[in-house]
């Protein structure tokens, strides 16, 4: 039997499901569709056999997909989960989000993230917060759970309250911007992501001075540090977070609008938008911008739905 | 239990302020005057008396110390008038700029203080030296020390009183381990003695010693000359027992021959309003001698006139 053509009405209810791809789900368009579609159940039936993603035949009718469905429970969620994250202090966020990479086996890139994107008072405070809610320090969690080879370099970014004024001594900045080169180009008997040099550096300066020591060695070597970093990815991070937090979040959100994003990379679009409406959310899209091409407003309103999107444009618009 | 006797009316700042003013007053100093004045006031007492100093004089009383006093006296006096958390900012600072494997300042500020008290170190560090506690650290030491120190001094521990039994246990057996490889500055050993919360750590040496028959300090004793061996047991005992710590600094420092002014200073001025008081109690158990009868024999003058002070002796 040749499957039936889709209608524009179904398509319509598809999308509103977050059927065609996109972030959260129409909820207007959900409802307006159960009133426009009351005694009408062959217009359901149709819609089950059009969406495919969802509904696959069984015998003499059309059942859920179970993955569709738990798919479908995180783009709901979305809604309440920045409203949740929003309402809750910044500092209970923070604590919440490294506390969970840390218990699952997710990416740790947020631990670099928070560690290096929030000022000192505020990452001590997520330490606070940390102390309250899960009776370990943060340290502590981080040393003990991490083993990877960058285990060190964490605990160091995480344990760190760098002097935020804007002295800066330029002869120390020059030596260590070399000081770094050094340590990248001389293969040693430790990882690069394990000199202790390295990790002396960019765990303890201040980020103006690292700023400056950056600059310096894109001015010396000819190439930033972080294409010389080449696959070192959380060196990588580190120095992006450290040197320009809207360029590194504006690259976040990116990745999370892509086609084919995974979970935890989609979720990454509510932590950025959170996190940064009252920090930096202006210059994170003069860096988009820039970066590719486009408004973020523009692009979030694409690719986004329902209250979700709402909520997404009310904290990113001006 | 604190030494530091404050009387039961006090003057106010702005008086003391001004009778300080009439110490320096002229030709000589009155330095009887200072002690009995700065020698038996509270930290935030003393906070306010500078700030009342520099109102009437457009001067910072410190500043104005350090042109009419000298020596060890001035010094012991510097230290005690400072806040606690600059007081400690500037040790750290003077033990960092003079580094050596001997030095202890820094162990001491990171583990025999509370971690809010830590962190308003830092807090203070940022604000004196422009630079923090951890980057000066980091850059004047090396190697095995360096590995113990940054955590040290960037530990912000918990500091409730639960404990993982479990866990006390595991970690007793690999801090045994380490040990018995001679894997000192292995990263495990470092990171149970720079992360756990200090009830957990007391719960896991009382394991090891449970377990393994000696206390983990004996065990860590096997070359008495390696500096990073002495730095550890001071670490662990900075955490576990602090006022039998610091009694050794004072016995050390009073003992034999000749007297370390600036250990005795040390001690004195920064436990002073903690638990000065305990300490010398075990001082007295320990050497069957009051400590200050031992401060009187090994000192003399202002100097000694201003460590009693600080040890109780009424103004």
């Amino acid at each position: 039997m040749a499957l039936p053509l889709v209608t524009e009405e179904c398509e319509a209810v598809i999308r509103a499901f977050s059927g065609l791809g996109g972030l959260g789900v129409d909820e207007k368009a959900l409802v307006s569709a159960l009133g426009k579609w009351r005694r009408q159940p062959e217009k359901r039936a149709q819609l089950r056999k059009s969406f495919v993603g969802f509904f696959t035949a069984d015998g003499s009718f059309e059942r859920c997909e179970d993955d569709y469905i738990r798919y479908l429970k995180n783009e709901f969620a979305r809604f309440k989960n920045i409203m949740v994250l929003w309402a809750m202090h910044p500092w209970e966020r923070d604590a919440r989000w490294v506390h969970h990479v840390l218990h699952k086996p997710l990416p740790l890139d947020i631990i670099v993230e928070i560690a290096c994107t929030r000022s000192s008072e505020e990452l001590l405070g997520a330490r606070k917060a940390y102390h309250a809610l899960f009776h370990h320090s943060l340290e502590e969690d981080v040393a003990y759970h991490v083993r990877e080879n960058y285990s060190n370099l964490l605990v160091r970014l995480v344990s760190a309250y760098r002097y935020e004024g804007n002295r800066i001594n330029k002869e120390m900045a020059t030596s260590e911007a070399e000081a770094l080169y050094s340590a990248i180009k001389t293969p040693g008997v430790k990882k690069l992501v394990e000199n202790e040099e390295v990790i002396r550096i960019l765990t303890t300066r201040s980020k103006p001075h690292l700023r400056v020591t950056f600059k310096h060695y894109k001015e010396k070597y000819g190439k930033s540090i972080e294409e010389h970093l080449g696959d070192e990815l959380c060196l990588r991070e580190t120095v992006q977070c450290l040197d320009s937090p809207p360029k590194y979040f504006s690259k976040v959100i990116n990745k999370a609008l892509k086609d084919g994003a995974d979970k935890n990379t989609k979720d990454a679009l509510t932590r950025v938008i959170v996190s940064r409406a009252d920090v930096d959310m202006k210059e994170i899209k003069e860096a988009y911008h820039q970066q590719y091409g486009a408004e973020l407003e523009d692009v979030i309103s694409k690719n986004t739905l329902g209250s979700y999107r709402d909520a997404l444009l009310s904290l990113a618009g001006q | 239990m604190a030494s530091l006797k404050v009387p039961a009316t006090v003057p106010s700042p702005s008086e003391d302020a001004e009778q300080l003013r009439k110490a320096f007053e002229g030709w000589g100093t009155n330095e009887g005057l200072i002690i009995s004045i700065l020698g038996h006031r509270s930290a935030a007492q003393r906070r306010a008396i500078r700030q009342a100093y520099r109102q009437s004089y457009n001067e910072e009383l410190l500043k104005a110390l350090d042109g009419e006093i000298s020596g060890d006296f001035e010094r012991a006096v510097l230290l005690w008038t400072l806040d606690p958390a600059e007081r400690d900012a500037w040790l750290a600072n003077e033990a960092v700029r003079k580094w050596r494997p001997e030095n202890r300042v820094l162990i001491e500020i990171a583990c025999a203080r509370s971690s809010g008290e830590l962190f308003a170190v830092r807090q203070a560090y940022h604000a004196r030296f422009k630079r923090s506690l951890e980057e000066d650290v980091a850059a004047h030491t090396t190697g095995d020390f360096r590995k113990l120190l940054v955590p040290l001094v960037s530990a912000y521990r918990y500091e409730g009183e639960e404990i993982n039994l479990t866990l006390a246990k595991s970690e007793a057996r690999m801090l045994h381990e380490k040990i018995s490889d001679k894997a000192y500055n292995h990263e495990e050993l470092i990171r149970i003695l720079t992360t756990r919360s200090k009830a957990q750590l007391i719960k896991t040496f009382n394991h090891y010693n449970d377990e393994f028959g000696k206390p983990v300090n004996k065990d860590l004793k096997s070359d008495p000359k390696d500096d990073f061996l002495a730095a550890l047991r001071a670490t662990i005992r900075c955490i576990c027992c602090p006022e039998r710590y610091f009694e050794k600094v004072i016995r050390l420092a009073i003992n034999g021959l000749g007297t370390d002014e600036n250990a005795l200073t040390r001690v004195i001025t920064i436990r002073a309003e903690v638990d000065l008081k305990v300490i010398a109690e075990v001082y007295q158990k320990r050497n069957s001698m009051p400590l200050e009868r031992a401060i009187k024999g090994d000192t003399s003058g202002d100097y000694e006139a201003m460590l009693l002070a600080l040890l109780g002796q009424e103004a």
